[in-house]
């Protein structure tokens, strides 16, 4: 275990050096240059002038050939200083921490609702196969993955907020704002959760030790509860951490309709502008929690599975 | 799997027959399961008018007409006027061509690059191999819309940019599985006669291998298409794909923004238009990989 983690750990600059490598190749190599995006969005309507084009890239650094350009924003990027917004020239760590509680609620708000529903409906669907129960798990299982989070935002806010006026639509601050916006986040991971667990449900009840326990005389709920669950969930754990993915592409669309002040709305205000420092830091401190939340899923995986411990440890 | 059947089917005319007689069965099971039919539907209803708007009688989706805006459902409107005065009816017709269309060019942008990558890496092994791969875990790890949206935002606004990102991400999960069929066919013992028989890789890969690939492919392209759908009109609806007048989807819900009050249809009707193509290609994804991959068999079913 200890060897592990130190192997996963030791991976971890590495995968971030790439990561943040990719997006800063491509934001480089994309057609137009940032300086001249600079003073376009600092002086609107105004034509460019060479001279003043020519200082803004020195000004920026972006003179230096970009390898050199590169090593200068990782060891920024180590020291905490993610650069400044060409926008609204603050610093963008500053920027990406004053977003993070929202979208950290939104987020766990919206795996909590989803593994609320999805663990018992995928658990109940596997224990009564094709019974009405199963039937509508399958059906919400198919709707959520089919259902766009921004249409579904919308039906939600022409629902309950302008026909029934029972939930605010916008904004944030209040509990009652967190219940829109976490719904809409959820049904994606929602189905795919209880996909997965049905179906790991359905595995482990075919196992040779289900058998014998049955054999045994045990009643068919100790054998579902007692023995079958632990390991049908343990596929859910590895699938919390994946689901992470799709919470924070989600909430990039939920965020923007709600205007909830989080890191997706910054993502796309910052995209729209091609501000590209505000880019390749959210890109990076995406990727930072992507990867300690993947490293974490997988250490209770471990924990929670005594064959990953002993059986595969050259994994 | 299906190529095989039929190549040896060709010297034998009772053996053809059984083929064909199988295959007749497995496609009727397709059509048996009544979610994959109404997918089958669906798609094709999608396919049609993507295909023929322009020559249904529909009026023109870019034609302005400012008095008569935000109309409500009648009979020369059946879907109403937008706010700008233009059909909703055949806007939405037309979006299903431009997000047909954009589904596609994604798909075999996407696919071209599993494609390499993936039977590259599985043929040619070795040190070729843990680069491309390595490559593909660090963007596996990574959530791929945010990645899209990096690279649209680089790129600038736009439905041809929005492509270029969406299939330059897209691909990575495919090439490994595409890494998998390849690196099984390698070892098949044909493939050893044919390099014995002299056969250059080009020939094996294309002769002996792809063959392999063609079952899995299909699978994932059908079950991506709606994953395709919805990113592409994610990120339109955020503003930086189709730009106005284009009828596109998630442009349209776009649009449509301020006028949630007063004229919800205007989001609902694309909503459900994008809701109802993402479902029919899902539908028939499960269906066809259910039919396509053995490795499915699902137990006590």
């Amino acid at each position: 275990m200890a060897a592990y983690l130190i192997r996963r750990l030791a991976t971890l600059p590495l995968l971030l050096l790439g990561i943040s490598g990719v997006s800063f190749v491509l934001l480089n190599l994309a057609p137009g240059d940032p300086a001249e995006i600079v003073l376009r969005q600092r002086n609107p309507g105004q034509a460019l002038n060479p001279t003043a084009v020519t200082a803004m890239r020195t000004e920026l650094g972006l003179d230096a050939p970009l390898p050199v350009q590169y090593v200068r924003w990782v060891s920024q990027a180590i020291a905490g200083n993610l650069g400044r917004s060409y926008v609204t020239e603050q610093p963008v760590a500053r920027q990406l921490a004053r977003r993070t509680v929202p979208t950290a609620l939104l987020t766990a708000a919206a795996l909590t609702l989803a593994l609320l529903v999805a663990v018992p409906m995928g658990i109940l669907s596997a224990r009564q196969r094709g019974s009405p129960v199963d039937t509508v798990a399958r059906l919400v299982a198919l709707v959520g993955a089919a259902a766009p989070s921004y249409a579904l935002a919308y039906g939600l806010i022409i629902l309950f907020a302008v026909k029934l006026s029972w939930l605010p639509a916008f904004g944030y601050g209040s509990a009652a704002q967190v219940v829109l916006p976490a719904i809409a986040l959820s049904l994606a991971p929602m189905a795919q959760l209880m996909r997965l667990i049905r179906a790991s449900m359905l595995e482990t009840l075919g196992q040779d030790y289900i058998r014998t326990a049955r054999a045994k005389g045990l009643s068919e709920r100790t054998v579902a509860f007692g023995h079958a669950l632990r390991n049908a969930l343990l596929p859910a754990i590895g699938a919390t951490g994946v689901s992470l993915g799709y919470l924070l592409s989600g909430a990039v669309i939920v965020e923007t309709i709600f205007t909830w002040p989080g890191l997706g709305q910054l993502m796309v205000g910052a995209a729209l502008a091609r501000d590209y420092p505000v880019v390749q830091g959210f890109v990076t401190y995406i990727a930072v929690v992507v990867l300690l939340v993947n490293l974490i899923a997988d250490i209770a995986l471990r924990v929670a599975d005594p064959r990953l411990r002993f059986g595969r440890e050259g994994m | 799997m299906a190529l095989d059947v039929e190549q040896a089917g060709d010297h034998d005319p009772i053996k053809a027959m059984a083929a064909g007689a199988r295959r007749r069965l497995r496609w009727a099971a397709l059509l048996r399961e009544p979610g994959t039919a109404l997918g089958l539907l669906l798609v094709v209803s999608l396919l049609m008018a993507g295909l023929l708007a322009p020559w249904l009688p529909l009026d023109d989706p870019t034609d302005i007409n400012l008095p008569g805006r935000l109309l409500s459902p009648s009979a020369e409107h059946l879907l109403g006027t937008d706010h700008l005065g233009r059909d909703t009816l055949s806007r939405t017709v037309h979006g299903a061509r431009m997000t047909l269309l954009a589904a596609a060019i994604t798909l075999v942008l996407s696919m071209s690059i599993a494609l390499t990558v993936g039977m590259l890496s599985g043929y040619h092994g070795g040190w070729l191999d843990s680069a491309l791969m390595g490559l593909v875990d660090l963007l596996l790890a990574f959530p791929s819309l945010i990645l899209a949206l990096a690279v649209a935002g680089a790129l600038g606004p736009g439905l041809f940019n929005v492509l270029l990102a969406a299939g330059a991400v897209w691909w990575v999960g495919h090439a490994r599985i595409i890494r998998g069929v390849t690196l099984g066919a390698r070892q098949m013992e044909y493939v050893t006669a044919a390099r014995a028989a002299g056969a250059g890789n080009l020939r094996i890969i294309l002769r002996h291998i792809a063959p392999n690939i063609l079952g899995p492919i299909i699978v994932i392209a059908s079950l991506d298409v709606g994953w395709i759908i919805l990113g592409i009109a994610g990120l339109s609806f955020l503003g930086l794909g189709a730009q106005p007048p284009t009828p596109e989807w998630g442009a349209m819900l776009n649009d449509a923004r301020p006028h949630l009050q007063t004229s919800p249809r205007l989001l609902l009707i694309p909503g459900a238009a994008i809701f109802l193509a993402v479902l029919a290609f899902n539908l028939l994804g499960d269906g066809l990989r259910d039919l396509l991959d053995p490795r499915t068999v699902r137990p006590g079913g």
